[in-house]
């Protein structure tokens, strides 16, 4: 059948609305969840419902992402919404015969809150959701993103019809302008705004792009996205395509995303077979679709020249703007390019207004943000919150603060683009202009939250490890200001440094930030900048070789019961039983053995 | 982008100046009185493609309305603009860049082939770098010599890219192209293939325009050296037309200042037995070429003919077009002629034995290097040239014997094959081939003498051009091809039917040999390409002979030895064949 009226989307929705059985498992099978096999356990629930004919009454959904992906692999029982934590194949049989036959609760697998300690049945209830908005996530978790009428049960392609029918456009780039929407790649550039520069460019081809290539390591919100709810994208694309002046869509995305590449290419088919892509959409004269563009996964194919060059099959190398890419873009035509989370907000912008939008964050930052928390914290996972929220409430509050009660340090947002915010700032709202006022950024959406225990030189020689392999380069402060960077750390660690260093590493960061030809570059001292603003001390400790490498025993603690000797793998520790013991901090290499058997706490880490 | 013919205001070092839009900083600078210091960048005008790829970050600028640095070479100027380019930031941020590629250079300036030729060493030296505070890793890879051209070092490599625009926009070549990522990205072939493994055709626009000494020609002059001091040879030279107006320049002559009188006597001085002239080759060439084209024409042969004395063009066809190996003229380069009949009349003659006889051919090209390694050129065994020396190699040469070039005196060529016309002799620039091979195809395809013998429509600095020349009852319908791919263009519209030629010349280097791989180097300045080519019609126009079927020495030899244009011996001893040869 073709959609091509409003009151055919109208008949799918209503036919496909509600729950269609009095039971509904939402097996989740993002990709954390899929790696612990969730595809299995799918498998597995069907068969038993099958087997115990329970599927007059039970409905098993392939879902995306639900996002508490520490604790997965996840399954959501509605309508009352029992979430199951944590199971392993054999569990399903316990949930069959428990949940589904017997009606009584599997307790045993329900989240447990580390602060309370005390069991949490519904998802509703878990301070991980609770602070929790949705707008570009809306769909994921709740729909299976391999079958269309789901998507369109939940008003899925409405905002395209009503784009058709009612929108020039202008109209459409200035609802998005007058929304607020920001480039939620990291950039911050104003959507509407961007919009309009394509489409007031006049020219026989024009094209819209998504950024899909998500580069940043520990960053999972794009695929997520696009795993969860494909339609969103494509939806959101067709109307820009409409906004823009392009009649073809691409969908960057690299190679290793093997697993969101497939619902995407499902999605495209189904989206076509019913005529929402493909020629006169809704009856209007607007043609649009779509192609996946797959990129073999550079870090630099991010930044949008280079995702051109990239796409045109060339090496993925930035190269000097102007022009931009609406000017010049895909095979030299006016292109516009979002990142994924950027676009799935349009449809919702469209149905709801401007207005609500905006009513949603901060003044200069509306709607939400999708952070992937990580690190040291106890909650980790997707995290959608309103723009504004506090680095505080994400990291203690959805996030529980970090394992065994350590004090949390400092928290890295951008990836190896990015900086760390420091407790001074944990109250800063996370909007861009707050960012920016702070000498952060908002990034794409990575948040590592550190403890105590993390060492910033290491953690920064850890990123600019990252960004010196993942270089392109062309030009010569990113292609040796950055290796030279990395020696320097690599230097200060091995305790080879001095303290003349430290100006080196500020003098080539700053000439890296400023002199390099693209984002990458120019943002790739970012960690070292600012931890080393932010934590001066742990640097000249490597720097002045006043830092300790080396375990060392409190003889007043030591009782020489000879175990930290016993264990210590390279023999550095010298002492006679009953008598004191010494390590060797030349020979020690700070495993931490020693320290774990003590009984009395004795010995020092470094 | 759109550029409107409009005039915008920018401030330079807060002096105010009205640029046109689409003015570079860098221009804007120059008409301060700013000369911004460039590295990576290199505008070869109408010649050929602009290396615009903002890469090095030695042009850096402040752009004082944003406090960004921008590099001066690719960004345009914008109304209201204000630059500082002596700006702490600004100084510092080019200082930095350029510390930076010399921590990753190997700094053996003192042994380095380019050294006081070195860009990257005259940078140093212009920004005052005296100590190098970024210490590190090195580069380290195998330095490819694997060709007789070219030597390809890629630890000397800083990324300019220069090698990359010349072999891809200009040449079409597309042998060079940046390799890897990160810290190891460095220019190179694919797979990392040694050249002769890979298509290039050594025409050497990679080693004329590289900054440093990552490309440059392989050295001939241990083995001439050798030859020399070896008392069993006879050392027979010869000198290509374009190598006489460029040689000066390495000893403080102007480009275009015409030293063919001390380029022979310091030939003899390092001592050469025997110092022949290739324009002799050159003019006989035309000669032979006239009558081929002549009897393709009568005999309905494959037209157009295409001439052959380029030796990377040669390369190029035979790898790109293996399809059209029937259209080249058959004839040996002029280096080849004079090599042939050095070994085989000129021997007989001296009696000498040709297998005593080394023949050495200085050049303005490092393809010519390649070329005497050619199979097809050689004689019972014997190569008909032994060592290509370049004009940059043979001016080495003569500093290192320690020979004062400005006080010589005017020698003269040896006879025998030493004698030259005016056609001859502007084989040296583009369109100069076609020009003296008109003159004697001309009358010998009507009978009558040419009254006008300058081709004006044939002149110039396009990089396609084509003209039709009456000749009696026919129309010789002639065009010109500089640079590899314009040469392509033509090619192409020749397989697909759509270009009608009787004659074509093409050169593979800009502007021709005087703009060769082996030449002084031109450091970006084309004007001095512009007045060799000058110097080149100078010496036509003011030559007693100017038509290659006037030169005695032409006509002596056909007399003496070969019988006629085209005869069995010419045939044998002038002319070769090509083979397909199909590679990555």
């Amino acid at each position: 059948m073709r959609i091509d009226t409003r009151e055919k989307l109208s008949e799918i929705k209503t036919a496909n609305s509600g729950h269609k059985k009095k039971v509904s498992l939402y097996v989740c099978t993002g990709t954390s969840c899929l790696s612990m096999s969730s595809d299995l356990l799918l498998e597995r629930f069907e068969i038993l419902i099958d087997e115990k004919n329970l599927d007059a009454d039970v409905e098993v959904v392939r879902t995306g992402c639900l996002r508490f992906c520490g604790q997965g692999p996840l399954v959501i029982i509605e309508p009352e919404g029992t979430t199951y934590t944590q199971i392993s194949l054999s569990d399903v049989d316990e949930i069959v015969e428990k949940h589904l036959i017997e009606d009584t609760r599997v307790e045993r697998l329900y989240y447990e809150d580390p602060k309370l300690q005390k069991k949490v049945p519904l998802a509703d209830e878990m301070d991980f959701y609770k602070k929790q908005k949705r707008i570009a996530l809306r769909n994921c978790g709740l729909i299976n993103p391999w079958r269309i009428e789901d998507y369109i049960a939940q008003d899925g392609y409405r905002a395209l019809a009503d784009v058709l029918e009612n929108y020039t456009p202008e109209d459409v780039c200035n609802t998005i302008e007058k929304s607020g929407l920001r480039g939620r790649g990291g950039g911050g550039f104003p959507t509407g705004k961007k919009w309009f520069f394509t489409l007031r460019e006049e020219s026989d081809e024009k094209y819209i792009i998504c950024n899909a290539d998500e580069g940043d390591p520990g960053a999972f919100m794009d695929r997520s996205l696009i795993e969860g709810d494909p339609h969103a994208l494509i939806e959101a694309m067709a109307i820009g395509g409409y906004a823009t002046g392009a009649t073809q869509g691409y969908i960057y995305i690299r190679a290793e995303y093997e697993v969101s590449i497939e619902p995407l290419r499902a999605a495209l088919s189904a989206a076509r077979s019913y005529g929402l892509l493909g020629s006169g959409l809704f009856q209007s004269g607007f043609d649009f679709d779509i192609e996946i563009k797959i990129g073999a996964g550079a870090f630099v194919c991010g930044e949008e020249t280079a995702l051109i060059h990239s796409m045109h099959g060339w090496r993925g190398e930035p190269r000097t703007k102007p022009p931009f890419p609406s000017q010049q873009g895909f095979r030299g035509r006016p292109s516009t390019v979002n990142n994924v989370e950027t676009f799935v907000n349009v449809p919702q912008i469209i149905l709801n207004g401007a207005e609500w939008f905006s009513s949603i964050g901060t003044e200069g930052s509306s709607g939400t943000k999708v952070f992937a928390l990580a690190g040291s914290v106890r909650n980790v996972g997707l995290v959608e919150v309103p723009m504004g929220t506090t680095f505080r409430d994400i990291v203690h509050v959805i996030g529980g603060g970090a394992p065994e009660g350590k004090a949390i340090k400092a928290v890295q947002i951008g990836g190896p683009s990015g900086g760390v915010i420091t407790e001074e700032h944990f109250d800063t709202p996370i909007d861009y202009d707050s960012l920016n006022d702070i000498g952060a950024m908002m990034g794409s959406g990575g948040m590592i939250v550190m403890d105590e225990d993390s060492d910033m030189v290491d953690i920064s020689k850890f990123y600019l490890d990252f960004t010196q392999e993942e270089s392109c380069g062309k030009c010569t402060p990113c292609r040796v200001g950055t290796k030279r960077m990395y020696e320097i750390l690599d230097r200060l660690l091995a305790m080879e440094g001095t303290p003349e260093d430290l100006e080196r590493l500020r003098t080539l960061g700053h000439n890296i930030q400023t002199a390099s030809l693209c984002g990458l570059g120019q943002s790739a001292p970012n960690p070292v900048m600012s931890t080393m603003q932010a934590f001066p001390e742990e640097y000249e400790a490597y720097a002045y070789r006043t830092k300790r490498t080396a375990y060392e025993i409190d003889l007043s603690l030591c009782i020489g019961c000879t175990k930290c000797k016993r264990v210590c793998p390279v023999d550095c520790i010298e002492g006679e039983l009953r008598g004191a013991h010494v390590i060797d901090p030349e020979s020690c290499i700070a495993c931490g053995a020693c320290h774990e058997v003590c009984p009395k706490d004795a010995i020092i880490e470094p | 982008m759109k550029l409107i013919d409009k005039k915008i205001t920018c401030y330079v070092n807060d002096i105010e100046l009205e640029v046109e839009q689409g003015t570079t900083v860098l221009d804007a600078g120059k008409k301060a009185g700013v000369d911004i210091p460039t590295l990576c960048h290199l505008d070869l005008h109408e010649l050929g493609p602009v290396n615009q790829s903002a890469n090095c970050r030695v042009c850096v600028v402040e752009d004082d309305n944003s406090g960004n640095l921008i590099p001066s070479c690719s960004q345009y100027v914008y109304d209201g603009m204000r630059i500082q380019t002596d700006s702490m930031n600004a100084v510092m941020g080019r200082r930095t860049s350029l510390e930076l590629l010399l921590s990753n250079h190997p700094r053996d300036c003192l042994t380095c082939v380019k050294n006081r030729n070195c860009e990257l060493q005259t940078l140093a030296d212009d920004l005052n770098i005296r100590e190098i505070h970024y210490k590190g890793e090195k580069m380290d890879h195998p330095v490819d010599d694997s060709s007789r051209a070219i030597i390809k070092d890629p630890n000397k490599c800083i990324m300019c890219r220069r090698c990359i625009t010349m072999c891809n926009d200009m040449q079409t070549v597309g042998v060079l192209s940046p390799l890897d990522r990160g810290f190891d990205v460095v220019a190179g072939t694919a797979f990392h293939l040694d050249l002769d493994q890979t298509s290039c055709t050594y025409c050497g626009q990679c080693v004329s325009v590289c900054p440093t000494a990552a490309l440059a020609e392989r050295s001939a002059t241990p083995n001439v050296w050798k030859a020399l001091n070896n008392p069993d040879k006879h050392v027979v030279v010869q000198v290509a037309p374009a190598v006489r107006v460029a040689i000066g320049e390495s000893f403080g002559y102007n480009p275009g200042d015409i030293s063919t009188g001390k380029l022979v006597s310091a030939l003899r001085r390092l001592g050469f037995d025997t110092v022949f002239d290739t324009i002799f080759g050159a003019d006989l060439t035309v000669v032979e070429e006239a009558k081929e084209l002549v009897d393709r024409i009568e005999s309905d042969g494959p037209l157009p003919m295409l001439t052959s004395c380029c030796p990377a063009w040669v390369q190029f066809i035979e790898q790109q077009f293996p399809d059209l190996l029937d259209v080249p003229s058959s004839c040996k380069s002029p280096q080849s002629m004079v090599g042939a009949l050095s070994k085989s009349y000129y021997a007989e003659t001296a009696g000498v034995d040709p297998e005593d006889i080394i023949m050495v051919s200085i050049m303005p090209c490092v393809a010519k290097k390649s070329e005497a390694d050619r199979e097809e050129l050689s004689e019972a065994g014997l190569a008909n040239v032994d060592y290509v020396v370049t004009t940059r190699e043979l001016a080495r040469m003569i500093k290192e014997a320690a020979i004062d070039f400005r006080t010589l005196a005017e020698g003269a060529f040896d006879s025998l094959l030493g004698e030259s016309t005016g056609a001859g002799t502007i084989f040296g620039t583009t369109g100069g081939v076609i020009e003296a091979s008109t003159r004697t195809a001309y009358e010998m395809i009507t009978g009558k003498e040419l009254g006008t013998l300058e081709f004006r429509q044939l002149r110039g600095i396009e990089g396609v051009r084509e003209a039709t020349i009456e000749t009696g009852d026919r129309k010789l319908r002639v065009g010109i091809a500089h640079e590899l791919g314009n040469a392509r263009q033509l090619l192409e519209a020749i397989q697909r039917g759509d270009a009608h030629f009787d004659a074509i010349e093409i050169m593979a280097c800009p502007g021709g040999c005087i703009g060769g791989g082996g030449q002084p180097y031109h450091h970006g300045d084309i004007s001095r390409l512009e007045r060799r080519a000058a110097a080149l019609y100078h010496i036509d126009d003011i030559s007693e002979r100017r038509k290659a079927h006037d030169n005695p020495l032409v006509k002596k030899v056909y007399e003496d030895y070969l019988e006629s244009p085209g005869s069995l011996k010419a045939k044998q001893l002038l002319h070769t064949s090509y083979s397909a040869k199909e590679r990555i």
